[in-house]
């Protein structure tokens, strides 16, 4: 197909970790020991394997091995911390076309894979690990969900680089029944549809959107602004009593969400 | 054929595949402590399906109903399958996620409380996009909360499957109860198919999708706990000794080691087959099956 392969997770991962090692030698999935805001933390992020042993992951995707390291660099993470009173933060740095599309997948269960990540995330939450999603590039349906979804704020780059949807415009249009132009003209009119991350923030979904004059090629400067959003984020999150995804709930187009809640809420207390 | 098919027992069968979501929720739950929560005549209907006009449904697809199973409290996510194929969108992703909520809270405050979710889905309605990947994503953090306390049981009867990043989240219930109807896959076929081509995937090709992601498949591979028949008091008996076997000592979702070392196994050179797959599994014991 015509799969680019993208290296910004990559670079941004090496860029704010200031080169140092991956604790593992795993070629699609990079766990990274650095310092947030001077304190220790874990920095992660799937990238491309051109050579990967399952040939549905070779883009980045991630696929059934990424999902099930994805879950043993947090696990390993929350276990490190288990008796510690300050758990420390997880970063996900998150550049991610896609979940791995193939029969293998699916006959070894890649569901299964995924909920090992986003399960791993989301326990890390629950036991006070701070869980920062910074969005480079792509962010796409179940991958998104493995890696990154389940972060106490989300924070992307302004850029037309940088995408999160719930599936690719090919598949979303045979799905619906409709042609790949009539999709981009419903999109344009219908937020939750769009594809931009404009439209996207309008969903309440991110903490920050942050302006980087070229994503693809930061500089000094730019490294310096997003390190200090992920302290702002990390500071944020500390200040919190709430360690569920509640801080998502405010977005403009995100009314129904709220409606739905407040009678839940209401009739819950008069059922029980 | 020397089978014998007990036709009595055929007779008094009442599928449970062939309930409604509401039927299904009521049925599981015991006789007269049933309250639906955020009901059709709440009328929540998708804002975003009126602006594409499409049709809408007053209960959005989803039902919540609370009430209690052997008597412990219990809530039920029942998603109807017949309406816009058990997509996810705003209001039924809410409904689900807030439900949930609410139990884990109710288990901080002492009302020990547990939940089953009907999964009949496709996933994310790409009609409301990131808005059900949104709700997805709280529906998952929500199901991780709650299963610290009591179990979450998935369940999916079929015929329309669990799929999508609803198939994550089944992934993260405590136990999972499938028929030989249902199927259970992160992507579906059409859509593997329109990624990879037909040679990775061939869409119309029935016997390849039940083989690698049936019910039965999944519970001989450990993906499932349970492969039931049709049947609604079978259905309801096996959910009942799930929760009675309590939160396990781990989730499926938590066993990283054992995947990976298996994963480690599979030939990538060829394709994958489903008796390939139940050798590097682990053929596993059907538990207690009635039958």
């Amino acid at each position: 197909m015509n799969a680019t392969v993208s290296t910004r997770g990559a670079m941004w991962l090496r860029l704010l970790t200031g080169g140092a090692r991956p604790v593992h030698d795993w070629p699609s999935v990079q766990a990274v020991d650095a310092p947030l805001a001077g304190q220790a933390a874990r920095w992660i992020a799937v990238v491309p394997d051109t050579e990967n042993r399952f040939p549905r992951a070779r883009n980045g995707e991630v696929g059934l091995v990424e999902g099930w390291q994805l879950a043993r660099a947090v696990q390993e993470i929350i276990a490190l911390d288990r008796d510690a009173p300050v758990k420390r933060p997880i970063v996900a740095v998150i550049d991610v076309p896609s979940q791995a599309y193939g029969r293998r997948e699916e006959a070894y269960g890649i569901h299964q894979a995924l909920a090992g990540a986003a399960g791993a995330y989301a326990e890390a939450r629950l036991a006070g690990h701070p869980v920062i999603g910074l969005i480079v590039g792509l962010a796409m349906s179940g991958a998104f969900l493995a890696h990154g979804y389940q972060a106490n704020r989300l924070i992307a780059l302004d850029d037309p680089g940088v995408m999160v949807h719930a599936m690719g415009k090919a598949s979303a249009a045979r799905v619906t029944l409709r042609s790949v132009e009539a999709l981009e003209k419903l999109a344009a009119s219908v937020p939750p549809m769009a594809y931009d991350i404009k439209n996207y923030a309008s969903l309440g979904l991110l903490w920050r959107v942050l302006r980087v004059p070229d994503p693809a090629l930061p500089d000094e400067q730019d490294i310096a602004l997003v390190h200090a959003t992920l302290q702002a984020a990390l500071a944020d999150i500390l200040d919190d009593r709430e360690r569920d995804l509640s801080g998502r709930l405010d977005g403009a187009n995100r009314q129904a969400s709220r409606r739905v809640r407040e009678l839940l809420q209401t009739q819950w207390e008069d059922a029980n | 054929m020397t089978t014998e098919i007990d036709i009595e027992q055929l007779l008094r069968r009442d599928s449970f595949i062939e309930r409604s979501a509401r039927s299904r929720a009521q049925a599981l739950l015991d006789p007269g402590t049933v309250r639906e929560l955020v009901g059709p005549f709440d009328r929540v209907s998708s804002p975003w399906l009126a602006l594409q006009n499409l049709v809408t449904q007053s209960d959005d697809g989803v039902v919540v109903a609370k009430g209690r199973l052997d008597g412990q409290p219990t809530v039920v996510l029942a998603i109807e399958g017949a309406f816009q194929g058990g997509s996810m969108g705003e209001v039924g992703g809410a409904k689900i996620a807030g439900a949930l909520e609410l139990a884990a809270r109710d288990n901080r405050r002492g009302i020990p409380t547990q939940a089953v979710i009907l999964f009949e889905t496709g996933g994310v309605r790409l009609q409301e996009a990131n808005l059900g990947l949104a709700a997805i994503a709280e529906i998952q953090s929500a199901i991780v909360d709650v299963r610290r306390y009591r179990p979450v049981i998935g369940v999916s009867a079929g015929t329309v499957g669990c799929y999508g990043g609803m198939s994550i989240a089944a992934g993260l219930c405590s136990y999972l109860v499938l028929t030989r109807e249902a199927r259970l896959g992160l992507n579906g076929p059409q859509v593997i198919e329109q990624e990879a081509g037909i040679a990775e995937f061939d869409s119309r090709n029935r016997a390849l999708i039940w083989g690698l992601t049936g019910g039965e498949q999944r519970a001989a591979t450990g993906l499932a706990d349970a492969c039931v028949a049709d049947d609604t008091a079978e259905v309801r008996a096996t959910v009942a000794r799930l929760f009675a076997q309590g939160v396990p000592a781990r989730h499926r979702s938590e066993r990283t080691s054992e995947f990976l070392a298996a994963l480690e196994q599979v030939d990538t050179e060829t394709q994958a087959a489903a008796a390939a797959v139940r050798a590097i599994y682990g053929e596993k014991q059907r538990q207690g099956d009635p039958a």
